[in-house]
């Protein structure tokens, strides 16, 4: 197996100093779906970034299919890497059909080649394009929106998709479409992802491996059985938050509940 | 009074379209400057303050004396349609300018971390991003703007460049109302119809959202 990203003692600091990412080494393997977990503030959603140089390492690299991403073109890089971001990432001037199609647009090809292609990707995420080729952000639901993205995302064939918390602005059950959604869809189109998420239950669900970050530091790396029956602190600490967070929420109680063991936790 | 639409009628024509010049020569020169200089400003925010100020700066100056200060000077003052185009170009700047800047500036952040990230160059970010979801904020201050010189433009004749002010002019003058009126009523009017053609404009480029369910449906 090669590794399709791989990151190489990569660190980031902040202009007044604070370091974001700390040393941080991690190869994801092609054609396999990394869960990157975290507290707000872990490192997460830059590690996600220095991937497609939105954010560039103060030390180290980052490859891609081998090849550093310094070394790389900035704008073909960014059109060879598929992103996708919270909700708000949809354009509120574009129809679905030229939202999915933008990266095509953006690189001049021919206008039926670009609506051809969007629509058989509307279709790949679950949209009938009969119905919502021509709709604009505010005609869609939070669940449609987040399937435009990630139509978008798709439509250059990247080799490497970027997701950051994808689904933290859905509500429960629209999560869970998407979630299936986006599995079997994988499943077939064997993208090598790179998922940041908070939500556990996602990353198990989703991540053929699984990697929490604490300040910055790589904590584990670790496919999602070994991740579950670790005896790390840390990650133990991180199962037994997320699911005490999802007992309180769904009880609606304020104060915390006795200790949840990780299997017995799951109200919902 | 038909007798007296007879005799000015003619010229009452003439005149309006000789303003509707001087004021589109005006809007498409001051456009030419605000709109590029409002997107520059939004490259380099620091500098908005001061370029703003100067156009703001611009606007307090009373037009006749604008129009006064502008006469001696050579060149321009050669022919007194210059003096006027450039005046009312002054006033123009500021609302185009203002409008362009906040226009972008006001544009939601993570759009344009959406464009870079997707690959978009700059020039394709602009166009394709910013310029569309600005354009009714420009267009907003292009409506200003217009309106506001059709209204200066009758001052125009102040210095002897024509327009409908001659008419009003003549009138004040010769003590008659209805010279007065005839110049009046047409640069009213003339106002009250660029904005409203403006505005659908502005209308028709405006960002798709909810409220505008009419032509959802397309």
């Amino acid at each position: 197996m090669t590794a399709a990203i791989e990151f190489r003692n990569v660190c980031f600091a902040t202009a007044n100093g604070r370091l974001l990412l700390d040393n941080i080494s991690l190869a994801v393997e092609e054609g396999t779906t990394t869960a990157v977990l975290g507290r707000s503030g872990s490192g997460k959603t830059t590690l996600l970034r220095t991937v497609n140089r939105m954010v560039e390492p103060t030390s180290g690299e980052v490859l891609v299919d081998g090849r550093s991403v310094r070394e790389a073109a900035l704008i073909r890089l960014r059109r060879s890497v598929g992103y996708v971001i919270q909700e708000i990432g949809l354009f509120p001037h574009m129809t679905a059909e030229r939202d999915a199609g933008l990266v095509l647009e953006a690189q001049d090809r021919p206008r039926e080649e670009r609506l051809s292609r969007s629509h058989e990707l509307l279709k790949a995420v679950g949209l009938d394009p009969k119905q919502f080729a021509g709709r604009y952000p505010y005609q869609l639901s939070g669940g449609q929106r987040q399937r435009v993205g990630l139509a978008r995302a798709l439509a250059a064939e990247p080799s490497v998709l970027l997701m950051d918390e994808p689904f933290g602005a859905l509500d429960p059950l629209t999560r869970a479409e998407m979630q299936d959604m986006l599995r079997s869809l994988l499943a077939r189109l064997k993208k090598t992802v790179l998922l940041v998420t908070h939500d556990l239950d996602e990353a198990l669900y989703l991540g053929d491996r699984i990697v929490l970050l604490s300040e910055g530091k790589l904590v584990a790396n670790l496919d999602p059985d070994e991740f579950l029956r670790s005896r790390d602190p840390q990650i133990e600490a991180y199962i037994r938050a997320f699911h005490r967070g999802e007992q309180s929420s769904a009880s609606g109680a304020i104060a915390a509940p006795p200790i949840a063991t990780p299997a017995g936790g799951r109200s919902a | 009074m038909s007798g007296f639409l007879g005799e000015y009628g003619g010229e009452i024509a003439e005149l309006t379209v000789e303003h509707l010049w001087l004021t589109g020569a005006a809007i498409v020169s001051a456009t030419a400057i605000a709109v590029p200089v409002g997107v520059w400003l939004t490259r380099r925010p620091s500098w908005a303050k001061p370029v703003i100020g100067v156009a703001n700066i611009l606007q307090t100056i009373p037009s006749l004396a604008m129009f006064g200060f502008l006469l001696p000077l050579p060149w321009l003052g050669e022919r007194a349609a210059r003096v006027a185009i450039v005046a009312l170009s002054a006033y123009a700047l500021l609302p185009i300018l203002r409008n362009t800047y906040a226009g972008i500036q006001g544009i939601d952040r993570s759009l344009i971390e959406v464009a870079r990230a997707l690959g978009l160059t700059d020039a394709q970010r602009f166009f394709k991003v910013e310029l569309p979801l600005a354009a009714p904020f420009i267009l907003a201050g292009l409506r200003t703007a217009t309106v506001t010189c059709v209204g200066i433009a009758t001052i125009a004749a102040a210095v002897g460049a024509g327009g409908l002010g001659e008419l009003i002019f003549r009138g004040v003058a010769s003590v008659d109302n209805r010279l007065v009126l005839a110049g009046a009523i047409p640069a009213a009017l003339l106002a009250l119809g660029c904005d409203g053609a403006l505005g659908l404009l502005e209308h028709w480029f405006r960002v798709p959202a909810p409220s505008a369910s009419a032509d959802a449906a397309r």
